[in-house]
C-alpha cells in the first residue's frame, strides 16, 4: 500500500466508487417505478453523441464530448416518450426502437469519417478505461495534501466527484418528493406535486450520471451500476432510506473489490497481465445481487415480520 | 450504383449472395417472431439474450482453444452463445418469478452482468498468445466482410430453417401471442408454445449475432412489429407486415453494405429498419402522426361548422376567424358575414336538429342511442325517420329563423 499504489491504483479505484455511486443514487428510484432499463438505453446512445461531438469539433476534447454526449441523451429521451405518445407504443418498445437505432447511426458515423489517429472507438465506449486513469504526479501518500501533484490527477475524478455529490445533493433536497411521486403517484399528483416533471428531471439527472460516468468507466459499469446495487438493497430490505444506503454500500464494495479483483487476481492466479476492471466490477455487482436473490431478507413479494 | 445494383440482384459474389440470403431470411424471421414478442410486451427480453451471448463466445473460444483447435469454428461460437444466452433467460425469468424485482430489473442485471463477465473473459483471451487474431470483438456490431463460405452457408441454412419453423408454428404462437388465456381455454399448451417463441428468438438471435452483432440484433427484433403496428390492426396481417420489413432490411442492408468497405453491415440493416419505421410513425394511414393531424383538423373543422350554424340561427355574432373561414368556404355566409339562403337553411336545420336530441334525450331511455349525442353526430345516423318524425311532431312547425 505504498506509493505504487497510490499511483496507479488509488485514483481509478476512487473513480469507479464515484462513478458507481452516481449511477447508483438515481438507479434507486428507477428500479422502483420500472424504468431501469432507462439507463441501458441512455448509456448506448452516448456512442453517437460523442461521434457527432467529435465530428463536429474535430477534437477529442472532453467537454464538447460531454454536451454531445448529454444532448444525445437528451434526444433519446425526448424521441421515446415522443414515439411512445404519438404511435402509442408501449414504452419498452419505443426504447428499443430508438436506443438501437441511434446506436446504429453512431456506429455508421464512426465507420464513415476518420477517426483512425483519435483514440475513439466502440470498444472504448463499451469497456471504459478505468486501468489508464492514473496518477503519476504522486509519490506516495504524501501527495495527497500536495498540491503541485493534486494539479495533475486525472481530470475524470474531480468530474465524476462533482456528479456524484450533485446526485447526492438531489437526492437528499427531493426526497420526500421523490419517494412520493414513485411510491404513490395519485397522492403525490393529489397534493400538488408535479409529478410528470419529477419524472423526466430524474431521466435526465440519470442520463447526467451516465454521461459522467461513462467518460470515465464506460457504459458497461453505468448499466451495471444504474441496476445491480440498487436491487440488491432492494431484496435485502422494505424502507426506502435503509435501500438507498445499502446501495451504496454495494456499489463502492463492486468498485473497490471488483478493481482489486482485475488488477490482481490474474496475478494471484499465476498469470501475468490483468483482466478488464470494467467488466469485473459489473461481474461482482452481478455475483452480489445473486446472492441477494437467493438470501435476501425481503426477496420475495411480502416480507416477513421480524 | 453498378455495384450496388449487382449486390442486390446477387451477382456481386457467391459469399456475398449467400450473406443477403441469409439476411433476407433472418430479417423475416426476426420480424415475425419479434411481433409474438411484442404482442406478450417481452420485446426487451431479447436485450437480455442478446447480451448474454457474449460469454458464451468467449467460453466456447476458450474451450476449443483447451482442445487444441484454433477456436475460430462459427458452428461452436454460436453453440457456446446459445447455451449462455439460454442461461441469460432462464435468469431473467427465474429473478421475475422468485424475488420482487421487476422484468426491467431482471433484464437489466442480467444483461449489463453477463456482458460485463463476457469482457472480463475477453480480456482474458486477448492475454493469450493464440487469441490475439481471434476476431471475437466482430461479434459485437457483426461483420461480413472476409466471412468464411462454411459461415455464409450457415447463416443462409439457419435463416430457413428459422422462417420455415415460424411457418409451421404461426398460428399456435398468434393465439398464444395475442390472448393466452383463451388459448389456454382451448387446451393449446401455452407454456411450451412461449418456450418455442423464446427458442426461435434465441436462434434469431445467435444467427444475427454474425450479420448485426449482440447490440444491435433486438432492432431486427424490435423495429419491424413497431413499424407493422402502424399499418394494421390484424395480427395476421402486422405478421406479414413485420416479415416484410425486417425482410426488406435485410436483403437491402446486407447488399448496401458489400458495395463498400466502410458500411458496416449491422448498423446499415438496422438504419434501413429505422428508416422504414419512421416513414410509418408519420404516414401510415390512420395510426401514424399525418393521419392524426389530418383528423384532429377535420375534428376541429366539424366542431367549428356546426357552432357556426347555431349562432348563424341565434343570430349571434361570429368573431372566430376560423369559424368565419369555414362559414365563408362552405358559401353559408357571404364574405360580409351575412347568411345566405343557403347558410340559413343549414342553420335552421343544425338548429332543429339539436331542439330534436333535446327530445330525444329527454323522452328515450336507452342510452345506448342519445348516449352518442355528441352535437356532431348527425341525428338521422342514430334514428330512424319515424322517430325523428315523431321529435317533429312535439317540436312544432319550423319556425324562420335568421330573417330581421
Amino acid at each position: 500500500m505504498g506509493a505504487e499504489f497510490v499511483q496507479f491504483s488509488l485514483t481509478p479505484m476512487l473513480i469507479g466508487v464515484l462513478a458507481a455511486i452516481a449511477c447508483a443514487l438515481p438507479g434507486n428510484f428507477l428500479i422502483l417505478r420500472r424504468q431501469a432499463l432507462i439507463g441501458d438505453a441512455i448509456s448506448h446512445v452516448v456512442l453517437p453523441g460523442i461521434v457527432v461531438a467529435f465530428l463536429v469539433t474535430g477534437t477529442v476534447a472532453t467537454m464538447p464530448m460531454l454536451i454531445g454526449a448529454g444532448g444525445a441523451a437528451l434526444v433519446a429521451v425526448v424521441l421515446i416518450e415522443a414515439i411512445r405518445r404519438l404511435g402509442r407504443i408501449e414504452p419498452g418498445a419505443a426504447m428499443g426502437v430508438v436506443f438501437t437505432a441511434l446506436f446504429a447511426g453512431g456506429v455508421l458515423l464512426l465507420e464513415q469519417s476518420d477517426t483512425s489517429r483519435v483514440h475513439l472507438d466502440v470498444d472504448h465506449a463499451l469497456m471504459g478505461n478505468l486501468e489508464t486513469l492514473i496518477w503519476l504526479r504522486a509519490s506516495g501518500w504524501a501527495s495527497v495534501i500536495d498540491p503541485v501533484a493534486l494539479a495533475h490527477l486525472p481530470p475524470e475524478l474531480p468530474r465524476i466527484a462533482i456528479v456524484a455529490a450533485l446526485m447526492a445533493a438531489l437526492t437528499v433536497i427531493f426526497w420526500r418528493p421523490l419517494k412520493l411521486a414513485t411510491f404513490d403517484e395519485g397522492f403525490a399528483r393529489a397534493i400538488g406535486l408535479p409529478v410528470s416533471a419529477i419524472g423526466l428531471a430524474l431521466v435526465i439527472a440519470a442520463a447526467v450520471a451516465a454521461v459522467a460516468a461513462f467518460d470515465a468507466v464506460g457504459s458497461i459499469i453505468v448499466i451495471a451500476m444504474f441496476i445491480c446495487p440498487p436491487a440488491t438493497a432492494r431484496l435485502m430490505t422494505d424502507r426506502l432510506a435503509t435501500q438507498v444506503w445499502l446501495s451504496l454500500a454495494v456499489a463502492a464494495v463492486s468498485a473497490i473489490l471488483g478493481y482489486v479483483l482485475a488488477g490482481y487476481g490474474p496475478i494471484w492466479l499465476g498469470f501475468d497481465s490483468s483482466v478488464s476492471a470494467a467488466g469485473m466490477i459489473a461481474t461482482i455487482s452481478g455475483v452480489m445481487l445473486a446472492i441477494a436473490c437467493l438470501w435476501g431478507r425481503a426477496r420475495g413479494r411480502v416480507t416477513p415480520v421480524a | 450504383m453498378a455495384g450496388f445494383l449487382d449486390a442486390v440482384l446477387l451477382q456481386a459474389g457467391y459469399n456475398a449472395a449467400l450473406v443477403t440470403i441469409g439476411a433476407t431470411l433472418l430479417g423475416i424471421a426476426a420480424g415475425t417472431s419479434g411481433t409474438f414478442l411484442f404482442l406478450r410486451k417481452r420485446a426487451l427480453v431479447s436485450d437480455a439474450m442478446a447480451h448474454a451471448t457474449l460469454p458464451g463466445i468467449a467460453l466456447a473460444f476458450l474451450v476449443m482453444v483447451g482442445f487444441g483447435g484454433d477456436g475460430r469454428n462459427l458452428a461452436g461460437l454460436l453453440l457456446g452463445a446459445g447455451a449462455s444466452a439460454l442461461i441469460g433467460l432462464y435468469l431473467v425469468d427465474w429473478i421475475v418469478r422468485h424475488t420482487r424485482l421487476a422484468e426491467d430489473a431482471a433484464i437489466g442485471a442480467v444483461l449489463s452482468v453477463f456482458f460485463g463477465f463476457g469482457v472480463v473473459l475477453l480480456t482474458v483471451i486477448q492475454s493469450l498468445d493464440r487469441g490475439r487474431q481471434a476476431g471475437l470483438e466482430d461479434f459485437l456490431l457483426g461483420a461480413t466482410a472476409g466471412m468464411l463460405m462454411q459461415d455464409a452457408v450457415l447463416i443462409a441454412v439457419g435463416g430457413a430453417l428459422v422462417v420455415a419453423l415460424i411457418v409451421i408454428l404461426r398460428r399456435p404462437m398468434t393465439l398464444v401471442a395475442f390472448d393466452p388465456g383463451h388459448a389456454a381455454a382451448l387446451g393449446l399448451p401455452v407454456g411450451r408454445i412461449d418456450l418455442a417463441m423464446m427458442g426461435l428468438v434465441l436462434a434469431i438471435t445467435v444467427i444475427g449475432l454474425t450479420l448485426v452483432g449482440l447490440i444491435l440484433i433486438i432492432a431486427l427484433l424490435i423495429i419491424p412489429p413497431v413499424t407493422a403496428r402502424f399499418w394494421t390492426d390484424r395480427v395476421a396481417r402486422m405478421l406479414l407486415i413485420a416479415g416484410c420489413v425486417g425482410g426488406a432490411a435485410g436483403y437491402l442492408g446486407a447488399a448496401l453494405s458489400a458495395t463498400a468497405p466502410d458500411l458496416p453491415t449491422g448498423p446499415i440493416i438496422v438504419l434501413i429498419a429505422a428508416g422504414l419505421f419512421t416513414l410509418s410513425l408519420f404516414f401510415a394511414p390512420r395510426r401514424g402522426v399525418l393521419a392524426a393531424v389530418l383528423a384532429r383538423r377535420r375534428f376541429q373543422a366539424r366542431v367549428h361548422w356546426r357552432q357556426g350554424l347555431l349562432s348563424l340561427a341565434r343570430a349571434e355574432p361570429i368573431h372566430d376567424p376560423l369559424t368565419l373561414r369555414i362559414l365563408r368556404a362552405a358559401g353559408a355566409i357571404r364574405p360580409d358575414g351575412v347568411a345566405t339562403d343557403k347558410g340559413r337553411a343549414l342553420a335552421a336545420k343544425s338548429l332543429r336538429d339539436e331542439r330534436r336530441w333535446d327530445i330525444a334525450r329527454a323522452i328515450h331511455q336507452d342510452t345506448a342511442l342519445t348516449g352518442r349525442y355528441d352535437g356532431l353526430t348527425p341525428i338521422e345516423e342514430v334514428f330512424t325517420a319515424d322517430q325523428i318524425a315523431d321529435f317533429d311532431a312535439r317540436i312544432g312547425a319550423p319556425q324562420p329563423v335568421g330573417a330581421a
